[in-house]
């Protein structure tokens, strides 16, 4: 079975995936699935109503807004980043969490990449399927590397300005 | 000026000990050239036609001796005894070997430097009026906000791969020192009738091959407001920036694609759903202001009997503070420009010796604060009229006392085909060949403001759509060749210079200057500038006369 580093309560670990990403052309499997947004349209509801867990792959050039009705139904939204340049999808991520409140997985997929791990995980993504072989340990090291930041975000860090109150 | 705290300090030897620890693996070869490439270029690392370049960060150009020193002594220590000041009012390193990068960094550190977002697709080093907290025109002190603004854009979680670079201006003056329109966001602080601070927001302007002076968006941004007000505007930005062609990938194609308006009503529909939870407290705001609280200043009277002195003793003094000794707030104190365009040397450079003497100057005259412009040149911002003999006479000694600020040979030149492998043509040597042809000071100082500028391809480093006269290298079948405009300005009354004709031959380029200004003389009427003169008479006489002498 594939798998993917999960941050659970603060720890990064190795975890099975119990979904199967689907592209466009293959038929669905049973079980639990990630389908593309044009697909999710069309084929959601039905997949939603035969008791699996359904998760969304959003690409870069998607609008995130367009998940925002059917985000409680969802169990992951996977955000793929197409280069490790493309930053788009750390917006998606923020929304999600920040701005639609979605509580589900948020998963990094494509050219996922250690170096990114801090981002990442202050814009709220939970799940990463990493491009560069690294492993749970290398994302703990990743982001724990600063013992500040400048910022508020989704991860809920005291920003500095903050800590310098305290 | 800001003193960074402990909190401050971790960061910068947190980012230092990661770098050193991306170099060890590229020595190791556990990364080749392409993985380690996007790890340097996260802290300013280049690797440029024959060397490592390190292009350093100064926040709004603003430096202390210790720091001046410092970067001499890397310089000595790690390079061949120079560094080059940029537009972007960084200093550049150009013959770093990739083992001393990690201790250069250690050593940047020690002194509150870094090297962080000098490249990338990320928000770039923040620049301000470098005569913030000297000048009586400034209504407040713009390096509060670009302080703030340096903090909230460190390692941006959401905005750190963008869609291309990103740049970012603060004045406060009505007379820009910023070319604050010519940058992706420029602000510009103003008061409210009521008193209070707010920002005019300009937002797309930009030079490379699409250049843009930067429409206003928002008239008054209510000063601690700023940080969501830019949240909004990046995120617009990360979101609709162009990923599909690295040419019109800046927010200046997005603003000019949407129109104005659009784009602006979109910032603020975002802006109200963002909210105000970027935005920096009070307190931390009054902590920043408290940092650069204006410095004590003797009463002494307006006139310098001292300096007057020297004017009248000494004519090659009276030169110099004709044109690099600029009005100060306070009565007795002027603000002295060291000009890094000396003639016949490279402008932007400085010896390490040079450093160190404009390092001892500001400690000794000057209220230990340097500033870099993004004309590249230094300043000191505060120095009693009474001591401007003394520091003429020391930046003489090391060929820092140029007298030719905003004149001919003030000239801004990218680096070009010497040092860049972007570059089409040289742009170095062009400005030099300029500057010999205005080596008299008095014809200099006849033809008076001229801001020329040079860039050895389209990228524009050189700012040259912006000069009053432009040059930009462009090849021509393996020749350097030269396009000329004239009438642009990256200042308040900024506009996008008019092409003057067809390209010129590497040889021909100074020559064609000095036509351009024996037409200037000729067409201008009194107090008129080469750019107020090229704005009533249009290109026309210009043209002909340049094009008059190819016959």
């Amino acid at each position: 079975m594939p798998t993917r580093i999960r941050l659970l309560n603060g720890a990064f670990a190795l975890v099975e995936d119990p979904f199967t990403t689907v592209d466009d052309d293959t038929a669905i499997p049973p079980g639990d699935v990630i389908i593309s947004l044009t697909r999710f349209q069309a084929e959601g509801e039905r997949l939603l109503a035969e008791c699996r867990k359904v998760g969304v792959r959003l690409e870069s050039h998607e609008e995130v807004e367009a998940l925002t009705y059917d985000l409680p139904r969802l169990a992951v939204v996977a955000l793929v980043f197409p280069k490790f340049l493309d930053g788009r999808a750390y917006t998606y991520a923020r929304l999600l969490r920040e701005r639609f409140g979605f509580k589900g997985e948020v998963r990094a997929v494509g050219d996922v990449l250690r170096e990114e791990a801090g981002y990442m995980l202050r814009c709220g993504f939970d799940a990463f399927v990493p491009a560069d072989g690294s492993t749970p340990e290398d994302w703990d090291r990743a982001t724990h590397r600063f013992r500040h930041v400048y910022q508020r975000s989704v991860d809920g860090r005291s920003p500095a300005y903050v800590e310098r109150g305290e | 000026m800001y003193q960074y705290d402990t909190l401050d300090k971790e960061f910068l030897a947190d980012r230092s000990a990661e770098f050193r620890g991306q170099v060890a693996r590229r020595l190791a070869g556990e990364l080749n050239e392409d993985q380690f490439k996007r790890l340097r270029l996260m802290n300013g690392l280049y690797l440029q036609l024959h060397a490592y370049m390190l292009r350093v960060a100064i926040p709004y150009g603003s430096l202390n001796p210790t720091q001046l020193r410092k970067l001499a002594w890397i310089a000595r220590t790690y390079d061949k005894g120079y560094g080059h000041f940029t537009t972007r009012t960084n200093l550049q390193l150009h013959w770093i070997k990739l083992a001393d990068a990690p201790d250069i960094m250690d050593h940047l550190v020690s002194v509150d430097m870094h090297a962080i977002q000098t490249s990338g697709n990320c928000i770039r080093n923040v620049s301000a009026d470098p005569y913030a907290g000297a000048t009586a025109e400034e209504i407040d002190d713009p390096r509060v906000w670009a302080e703030a603004i340096r903090q909230w854009s460190t390692v941006h979680p959401e905005f750190t791969f963008l869609a291309r670079k990103f740049k970012i201006a603060v004045t406060a003056s009505p007379k820009d020192r910023t070319a604050a329109k010519t940058h992706d966001i420029g602000l510009h602080l103003k008061r409210a009738r009521d008193g209070s601070l707010g920002f005019e927001v300009m937002v797309g302007g930009g030079l490379g091959r699409m250049p843009h002076i930067a429409p206003t968006i928002r008239e008054f941004l209510p000063a601690n407001r700023l940080l969501s007000y830019l949240e909004a505007i990046l995120r617009i930005y990360n979101r609709q920036g162009r990923r599909d062609n690295i040419h019109k990938a800046r927010i200046k194609i997005v603003v000019a694609s949407l129109g104005v308006e659009e784009f602006a009503r979109q910032v603020e529909a975002e802006w109200e759903k963002i909210g105000t939870a970027p935005d920096l407290p009070d307190t931390e705001l009054a902590r920043i202001r408290g940092a650069f609280a204006p410095k004590t200043f003797e009463i002494l009277p307006a006139v310098s009997e001292a300096l007057e002195a020297a004017r009248a003793a000494e004519p090659a003094f009276a030169r110099f503070a004709r044109n690099n000794l600029k009005p100060h707030k306070q009565p007795g104190y002027g603000i002295v420009e060291v000009s890094l365009k000396a003639i016949g040397e490279t402008p932007g450079d400085a010896t390490s010796e040079q450093m160190e003497a404009v390092a001892d100057l500001a400690e000794r005259y000057g209220q230990n604060d340097i500033r870099v412009t993004h004309e590249q040149n230094l300043v000191l911002p505060h120095v009693k009229l009474d001591d401007a003999p003394a520091v003429w006479k020391a930046l003489a000694a090391v060929g820092l006392a140029t007298p030719n600020m905003n004149l001919v040979s003030d000239i801004i030149a990218c680096p070009g085909l010497d040092y860049c492998a972007l570059a089409n043509a040289r742009a170095i040597s062009v400005a030099q060949n300029i500057a010999a042809k205005f080596a008299d000071q008095d014809r200099a100082e006849l033809v008076g403001e001229l801001k020329i500028k040079i860039s050895g391809c389209i990228n524009a480093c050189g700012h040259h759509h912006v000069g009053h006269i432009g040059i930009l290298g462009v090849d021509k079948k393996g020749e350097e060749f030269y396009q000329l405009t004239l009438g642009g300005s990256g200042a308040e009354d900024a506009a996008v210079g008019q092409a003057l004709g067809p390209a010129l031959p590497y040889d021909r380029v100074a020559g064609a200057v000095d036509t351009l200004v024996d037409v200037y003389l000729r067409e201008r009427k009194d107090g008129e500038r080469f750019l107020d003169t090229f704005r009533r008479t249009g290109v026309a006489p210009f043209k002909e006369a340049v094009y008059a002498d190819a016959n």
